[in-house]
């Protein structure tokens, strides 16, 4: 099996605050971090090859310091990584940058042969879309398994892959053909911690770098130009304020008061 | 090559823009602002200058988009009825549909399915794209999204919205790179531009912190996926429309995946259809108040929400987090208790009708959408109103 796991450098969310005065982010200080999903998919990427041999290629898309993420992926146990950095990438939205990553793709089977399985996180934390994992698929002639939440079973002779996919009402068993590609859930596993002896172990592994003159797509394929959606303003949510009555004092009197506008309002509703 | 212009002239090195920029490429230098090579073009400084001093240089594509006409929604269903999202789409679709002189379009596959089409006229579809087959009994990737690429080269729709549910991102995803179209995920809210009859797409951007307007102005169809509950359900009328019966030769295609089971989740208070709702944030502080938190839902027969904060600190379970990541809901009553209010948790609970928050920090940015609230310790505050309610309810 040889399987490539996309993963994605992104800022850590959590840490991001609003500046009050000029109503914008600060970015500043703000940590970046392997995308959290994607974690889920590099330890689903390495039990693979723990349990039926082959290689697992860690691969991401970003700016040089993106590298980062290729070397927390490789402590883990990924056995080779690729970075696709070019100027010629700024600006992707999620159409160029399934183009982008699905050439490299291509790049990875042209240098270390078929790829069997493709592994993306559901989505980042940063731009929360979950569609760049479809997108590569498409462009792969893969099928899309989406929302994975277990891998009950891989046949790499007879070539095909059983999952549960986690829906709104219920679990979803699937049964496709390999190659494929999953996005996973944060219940399909627990990512493990690096040791120091394998992070000492990561520095030795092969990281090789993709430009845009690697991937044989057009320029007007790429970055602004291969990106059909622009993001035209941005700003903070106004806030409808309402003129609330907010109680202040004794809790006694406070949640009394609370609790009889609370009777009111759920009168006609069903408790 | 793209990149940042930055009108010196213009610039009154306010530094906006820099605390805007999310890969810190921006920086000062004489008081002007100046750009390095971590710049992505992601766009963020461009809204947030005062004096309009930035831009990206973007080439105007003349292409003819005028054949493009009708605002689709793709329905989802069980096999018994449209799931609501299909009707609140529906209902915005009518609304954009009337500010571009067009008409409203359903599509609807599956087997046997052809009865559900009353029900989408009665919420404002005027066509019906029905294809029916055998192939089509449960949702599959392949087969749908090759069905709905054809009908779109087919009908040529300029606008597609489809729920932000996990059929309708895996289907829009794919349907919008056949096309090679853009697609923008879980939109908030949706308008025509007055100038150039664009969709105005806005959602939350950057981690739900801050909210981006996206267009797809060269290509067609514009794509949006739209989450459950962010839009009302339309009232139901006695509308009629006409069906267009679309045949698919399913032979043509390759179909490499196969639905081998379902495994219905045990039926309980769904956090999207509970009419009231306590949920808790970080304020709760440790993981064994959610029993507090719960003892106040049950009295009220609520069900139990959380911020993202408290999710990711492991307190409780994905399933209960509200917000842009989580659910959206839209219940009669929102309880919020030492959750203080982040772009991204509103976005996902704005729409309740009364919301109720319980906070020790007066100046909590959830008090301005509160319609009640107290200022209080929640550990004292929470078992109080859970036994006062008791005593009224109780009698």
């Amino acid at each position: 099996m040889r399987v490539v796991v996309c993963i994605k450098q992104v800022p850590d969310t959590t840490e991001v605050k609003i500046n009050p005065e000029t109503n914008t982010l600060m970015r500043e200080g703000v940590a970046s971090i392997v995308n959290p999903f994607d974690e889920f998919a590099i330890e689903e990427g390495i039990r693979i090859k723990e349990k039926h041999g082959g290689e697992t290629i860690a691969l991401t898309m970003g700016p040089p310091q993106a590298e980062d993420v290729l070397k927390t992926a490789l402590a883990m146990g990924c056995d080779k990584a690729y970075l696709i950095s070019d100027r010629a990438f700024a600006g992707s939205d999620t159409l160029a940058t399934a183009l982008t990553i699905s050439a490299a793709i291509r790049k990875i089977e042209e240098n270390d042969g078929p790829v069997d399985l493709v592994i993306c996180g559901k989505q980042a934390i940063d731009g929360d879309t979950g569609q760049v994992g479809p997108g590569i698929a498409v462009r792969l002639n893969m099928p899309p398994l989406t929302y994975v939440s277990k891998v009950r079973e891989i046949n790499p002779e007879q070539k095909y892959i059983i999952v549960e996919r986690l829906m709104e009402r219920g679990k979803e068993v699937v049964k496709s053909t390999l190659p494929a590609l999953l996005t996973v859930v944060k219940d399909i596993n627990t990512p493990r911690y690096p040791s120091l002896f394998e992070i000492k172990k990561a520095a030795k592994k092969p990281m090789i770098k993709l430009t845009f003159n690697d991937l044989g797509l057009r320029e007007d394929q790429t970055g602004l130009k291969g990106s059909p959606t622009w993001v035209n303003k941005i700003f903070s949510p106004e806030l409808k304020s309402v003129s609330g009555e907010i109680f202040q004092g004794e809790p006694e009197e406070c949640v009394k008061k609370l609790a009889e506008r609370l009777l009111e309002l759920t009168k006609g509703v069903s408790l | 090559m793209s990149y940042l212009k930055i009108d010196k002239d213009l610039c009154v090195g306010c530094g906006v823009c820099v605390d805007a920029c999310p890969q810190s490429a921006l920086y000062m230098k004489d008081d002007k602002v100046e750009v390095n090579d971590k710049c992505n073009l992601c766009g963020a400084c461009v809204g947030v200058c005062p004096v309009n001093a930035l831009s990206i240089p973007r080439e105007e594509k003349k292409s003819d988009l005028s054949d493009y006409k009708g605002v689709w929604v793709i329905t989802e269903h069980d096999g018994k009825k449209p799931v609501n999202v299909t009707f609140e789409l529906i209902g915005e679709a009518v609304k954009l549909a009337s500010k571009r002189n067009t008409y409203v379009g359903a599509v609807l596959l599956g087997n046997n399915v052809s009865f559900m089409a009353d029900d989408l006229f009665a919420y404002g579809a005027d066509k019906v794209f029905l294809c029916e087959s055998p192939v089509l009994e449960h949702y599959r990737t392949e087969p749908y999204s090759e069905v709905v690429v054809e009908m779109v080269k087919q009908f040529k729709p300029e606008i597609i919205l489809s729920g932000a549910t996990t059929q309708g991102r895996d289907l829009a995803g794919c349907v919008a790179t056949k096309l090679e179209t853009g697609l923008t995920a879980d939109c908030t809210g949706l308008e025509i531009c007055p100038e150039t009859g664009n969709l105005l797409q806005t959602r939350p951007a950057f981690g739900g912190n801050i909210m981006a307007t996206i267009l797809c102005p060269n290509t067609r169809p514009q794509m949006s996926t739209v989450r459950p509950k962010v839009f009302p359900v339309p009232p139901k009328t006695d509308k009629k429309g006409e069906i267009v019966n679309f045949s698919f030769d399913f032979s043509k295609i390759n179909i490499r995946t196969e639905v081998i089971e379902y495994l219905p989740f045990e039926e309980k208070i769904s956090l999207a259809d509970a009419e009231i709702i306590v949920s808790g944030g970080r304020g709760l502080g440790k993981p064994e108040n959610f029993e507090m938190l719960k003892e106040l839902a049950d009295t009220l027969g609520a069900a139990l929400g959380a911020s993202r904060a408290a999710v990711d600190a492991g307190w409780i379970s994905y399933e209960h987090q509200v917000g842009q990541t989580g659910k959206t809901v839209r219940p009669k009553i929102y309880i919020a208790c030492g959750i203080s209010g982040s772009v991204q948790h509103m976005a996902g609970m704005k729409h309740s009708d009364i919301i109720i928050a319980i906070n020790k920090d007066p100046e909590a940015p959830i008090f301005k959408i509160s319609n009640y609230g107290i200022v209080g310790d929640l550990n004292v505050i929470v078992p109080l109103l859970a036994k006062e309610l008791k005593k009224h309810l109780a009698s």
